[in-house]
């Protein structure tokens, strides 16, 4: 056992650098040429496919794999690319086994998928290594387009429009550009800075400006944007994050999910990062498991997610599960958390009322038990910062109201991603709206 | 347990596995190490005639195609016969011979066109005590330069005079191996029963270039930046060899000649369909360079398990078995009326077999109905013609049916007639309204 690893309360280096940077090396390692070509050889190259389809960008799979299987990986990079700009972060964070590979017809013949993601990322990897942008501008409009967060929305946005010859102004709060890919994917999913890079090969196409630190809602307003440019994209993400309402002040060791996943991302040395010795993660989604995992990764001795519904209600796929299990996090459902536990300020557990579907409606039971925990996590959820909006932008269920090609309520102004009705917290997704309000947008400037 | 002893022109081995002249059969260590590992027989890498040993490239002398995970699909060799002496070869098979009586061994040789080098290498042979000989006059590249091999194997006289040379000077049995780079394989054949010859062996390697480097624009295997046309051998030949033994051996004139089936044998099933189509045994190359000698337990014991589930007893059960049922197109049945039927539980919805039957033949299968992905097969446009069934991923997931005599066939409107007709029959053949007028 490494000396620290049993360390009281919250700590950091539980386990070796060394250690650290193993487990949190890439979660699934890229394909070499010749499994490639292996992986690309099952491929039916099927008529109509299914795997297309079920590509929320709509990527021309059985072409982009005959081109691997061809020699021509560059080739297959540029049809990947055609429909999906950030296909190189999808190629490693899409939740595969329920999008392409779900529908990929060798799951139905035996049960095991062609590599779509693996092979996604093996033409990508090729093509951004020779660091040449695949994309010539078309002549300059005269347009200039303003878009809202440099999230994969804003990135598909900003890129597709200046392809089309827009100038394009991105206005990002942080001081990094990337949204989630830079702050939220688990960091076992996109190794060696591959996000910083991406957003570069995005922006090589030029006629792109990153303003940075520029908030939306402070000194620049929507309508500010909206008098300055020609059109707007809307592409915040959701910033705020929902809170557990457990009342009382809130004691030392109780975090939120993305604040820490945040941290760890940004972390030069993850080994300096401090993780409780016993962790209750509270949560069902896809940043519970990654916070989770992530803890365990870190040397956490007992991480638990408590969800408060069943395991066919989380939105973490089975795979993500199996995954957490298989990294020895504990999963308990129908939990619901109940109080915090603390002494001298400083947590010491979590009380917990076992949950019950009473007439299809979530229920209390009364029956309570309390897990020991120096640090817990809430990861139920993230919100959309309606204040930095405004007033006249209309909402949906709290997200921005949009049409199939990204209009929103207000003239002039689009949106896409996590911040619209029809997001549904996937980088993919974001991408496609993204991607598509830029093709709405440039329809409507020069129509 | 199916007996697969083997009796080829008096040749006794305990099976049908011969190797092939090449690298395997190159000296008495690969030899030895074949029949410890059970090969039935070997045909030695071809002598030539005494004089300074044969010169080969010092490059590469292979060139390959390949299909899913390498797997080795064809290859292709300018490789010349043996480069070692003369003398050297013949005390090894001697030595070897003596090792190992119940096993086949032949000499294959190539000689020059002329009777004095024949009647001078033949004694010398002879002296060995191997079983037979085998007249090399096949190899497409380097030697047929100089007079020799398919040279020699592309004119039917030269096959016969030789031929008849051989059988003139030496007891042993002489078979003739045939190229298969000559346009009508019968004629060969035909040349070397007129000479005499107990037996043909078939195919040498095809003349072929496999691949071109698109960097350096030489052909493969590439010798400083140049190639040449090479013998083409292995999976991908069978085809080929499956047909020319087919020829032969339902040529009215050489019915009868024993047959060395070869080209492409890489598993039992090869080895069994060779049979079928009137071998008398097989011999093998490429899949023994792929695979190493060990292979030969696999085609042993296949081949009887097969015989022993079919009830065949011996290799003649089977040898020849299929020939009969190779005819001429025209006179293939044309009331035997199919259609392709898709399993649709098997099926995984590709959609392979709708794009090919939509692209390229008849517009006969679906691949929405009702607005959902779904293929089925239209039957008043499916003429029969078998390419979904092979375009198809899964194995028998769509099958032929035949129609019943007295069924409607649903794209022409006409019943399906029970008698046999065929196209020497037909209306639309010229010649029967010739005849008619
Ligand atoms: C922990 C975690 C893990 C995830 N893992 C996966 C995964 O594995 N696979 C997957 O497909 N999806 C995953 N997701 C979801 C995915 O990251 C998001 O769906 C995606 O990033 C949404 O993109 P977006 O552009 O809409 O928003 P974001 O990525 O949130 O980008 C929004 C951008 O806008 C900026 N911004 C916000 N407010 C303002 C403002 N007022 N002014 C200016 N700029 C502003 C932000 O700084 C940010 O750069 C995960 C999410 C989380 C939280
Ligand atoms: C079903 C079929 C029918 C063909 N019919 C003809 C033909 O009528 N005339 C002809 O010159 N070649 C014909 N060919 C040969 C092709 O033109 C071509 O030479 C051959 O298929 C080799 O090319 P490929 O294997 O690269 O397709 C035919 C091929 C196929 C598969
Ligand atoms: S469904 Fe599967 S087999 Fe078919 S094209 Fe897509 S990846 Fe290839
Ligand atoms: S047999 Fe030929 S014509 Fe009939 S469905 Fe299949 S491909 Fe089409
Ligand atoms: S090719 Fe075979 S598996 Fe594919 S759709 Fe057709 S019948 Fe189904």
């Amino acid at each position: 056992m490494e000396p620290k690893q049993l360390a009281e309360g919250i700590a950091a280096g539980r386990i070796s650098r060394k250690k650290i940077a193993e487990n949190f090396s890439d979660l699934h390692p890229p394909l070499d040429a010749h499994e490639a070509a292996v992986a690309a050889d099952r491929c039916y190259f099927c008529y109509d496919a299914p795997c297309m389809t079920a590509c929320p960008t709509s990527i021309d799979i059985p072409l982009f794999i005959r081109q691997i299987s061809t020699g021509d990986a560059n080739g297959a990079a540029k049809t990947i690319f055609d429909q999906n700009i950030l296909g190189g972060m999808c190629a490693r964070v899409c939740p595969t086994e329920t999008l392409c590979e779900q529908a990929c017809v060798r799951m139905e013949a035996e049960g095991k998928p062609v590599e779509i993601g693996l092979l996604q990322r093996f033409a990508t990897d090729s093509l951004m290594d020779g660091k040449k942008h695949p994309y010539k501008r078309a002549k300059a409009t005269g347009k200039h387009v303003a878009v809202a967060g440099a999230g994969p929305a804003g990135l598909a946005c900003a890129h597709r429009l200046a392809l089309k010859g827009h100038k394009v102004s991105v206005y990002e709060a942080r001081r990094k550009p990337g949204g989630l890919n830079e702050y939220g994917i688990a960091a076992y999913k996109t190794v060696d800075d591959f996000a910083r890079r991406e957003v570069d090969f995005v922006l090589a196409i030029g006629g792109i400006d990153v303003k940075y630190g520029a908030d939306i809602g402070g000194a620049i307003t929507l309508d500010g944007l909206r008098e300055g440019h020609d059109a707007v994209f809307v592409g915040m993400g959701l910033g705020g994050v929902n809170a557990l309402g457990l009342g009382g002040a809130r004691p030392e060791g109780v975090e939120d999910a993305v604040d820490f996943i945040a941290a760890l991302r940004q972390a030069k040395d993850k080994s300096k990062i401090a993780v409780g010795r016993r962790v209750v993660v509270i949560g069902g989604g896809m940043t519970a498991v990654d916070c989770a995992v992530q803890a365990k990764l870190l040397g956490a001795e007992e991480v638990t997610i408590c969800y408060r519904r069943g395991q066919e209600h989380m939105n973490a796929s089975a795979f993500e599960q199996e995954l957490a299990a298989a990294s020895g996090v504990t999963i308990r459902h129908w939990l619901a958390p109940h109080r915090l536990k603390s002494k001298g300020g400083r947590l010491t557990g979590v009380e917990l009322e076992y949950t019950t579907l009473s007439k299809g409606k979530l229920a209390g039971t009364g029956e309570t038990i309390t897990l020991a925990a120096d640090q817990v996590f809430s990861a139920i959820g993230q919100t959309l910062d309606t204040v930095a909006l405004g007033e006249r932008l209309e909402l949906r269920k709290g997200r921005i109201r949009t049409k199939a090609d990204g209009r929103t309520s207000l003239k002039g102004v689009w949106a896409g991603g996590d911040c619209t009705d029809r997001g549904d917290d996937l980088t993919v997704t974001a991408v496609a709206q993204g991607r598509d309000a830029a093709e709405s947008i440039h329809a409507a400037l020069m129509g | 347990m199916a007996d697969i002893r083997n009796n080829f022109v008096g040749i006794k081995s305990p099976n049908p596995f011969w190797l092939a002249s090449a690298p395997p059969t190159d000296k008495a260590y690969n030899v030895e190490r074949a029949f410890k590992a059970g090969w039935g027989g070997v045909v030695w890498k071809t002598l030539g005639e005494e004089g300074p040993p044969i010169v080969n490239v010092n490059g590469p002398r292979y060139g390959a195609i390949w299909g899913a995970d390498r797997r080795l699909l064809g290859l292709n060799n300018i490789e010349l016969i043996t480069d070692r002496d003369l003398y050297l070869n013949l005390r090894e098979i001697k030595q070897v011979k003596k090792n190992w009586p119940d096993r086949a061994l032949i000499v294959s040789l190539m000689v020059p066109c002329e009777e004095q080098a024949w009647k001078k290498i033949l004694p010398l042979v002879e002296e060995t005590e191997a079983d037979g000989i085998e007249l090399n006059f096949g190899c497409p590249h380097g030697m047929s330069e100089r007079g020799m091999g398919s040279a020699v194997g592309q004119v039917p006289e030269y096959i016969e005079m030789v031929a008849r040379w051989c059988k003139a000077s030496t007891r042993m049995p002489v078979i003739v191996k045939l190229t298969p780079n000559i346009t009508d394989i019968r004629y060969p054949a035909r040349a070397a029963k007129a000479g005499g010859a107990d037996a043909v062996s078939l195919i040498n390697t095809i003349s072929s270039i496999t691949s071109v480097d698109l960097d350096t624009f030489s052909p493969e295997p590439s010798i400083d930046g140049k190639g040449s046309h090479g013998g083409y051998c292995g999976p991908a030949v069978k085809p080929i060899a499956l047909n020319m033994v087919a020829e032969i051996a339902r040529d009215s004139e050489t019915a009868g000649l024993p047959i060395s089936g070869i080209g492409g044998v890489t598993t039992w099933r090869d080895a069994a369909e060779f049979l079928a189509l009137g071998a008398g045994n097989v011999q093998v190359c490429t899949a023994a360079m792929t695979y190493g000698f060990k292979i030969v337990e696999e085609l042993k014991e296949g081949l009887s398990n097969w015989m022993d589930s079919k009830g065949h007893r011996t290799l003649d059960d089977i040898t020849g078995r299929a020939t009969p049922n190779v005819t001429d197109w025209q006179y293939l049945n044309l009331n035997y009326v199919t259609k392709a039927k898709i399993d649709q539980e098997a099926c995984i919805q590709c959609g392979r077999c709708h794009i090919a039957c939509e692209d390229t033949s008849h517009q006969a299968i679906t691949s929405m109905v009702d607005g959902r992905r779904h293929f089925e097969v239209i039957e008043e446009e499916c003429v029969g013609c078998n390419l979904c069934v092979n375009v198809c991923p899964v194995e028998g997931c769509i099958t032929m049916v035949p129609l019943k005599a007295g069924a409607r066939d649903r794209r022409t409107g006409r019943k399906v007639e029970k008698t046999y007709a065929n196209w020497t029959q037909h209306p639309n053949n010229p010649s029967v309204r010739t005849a008619a007028e």
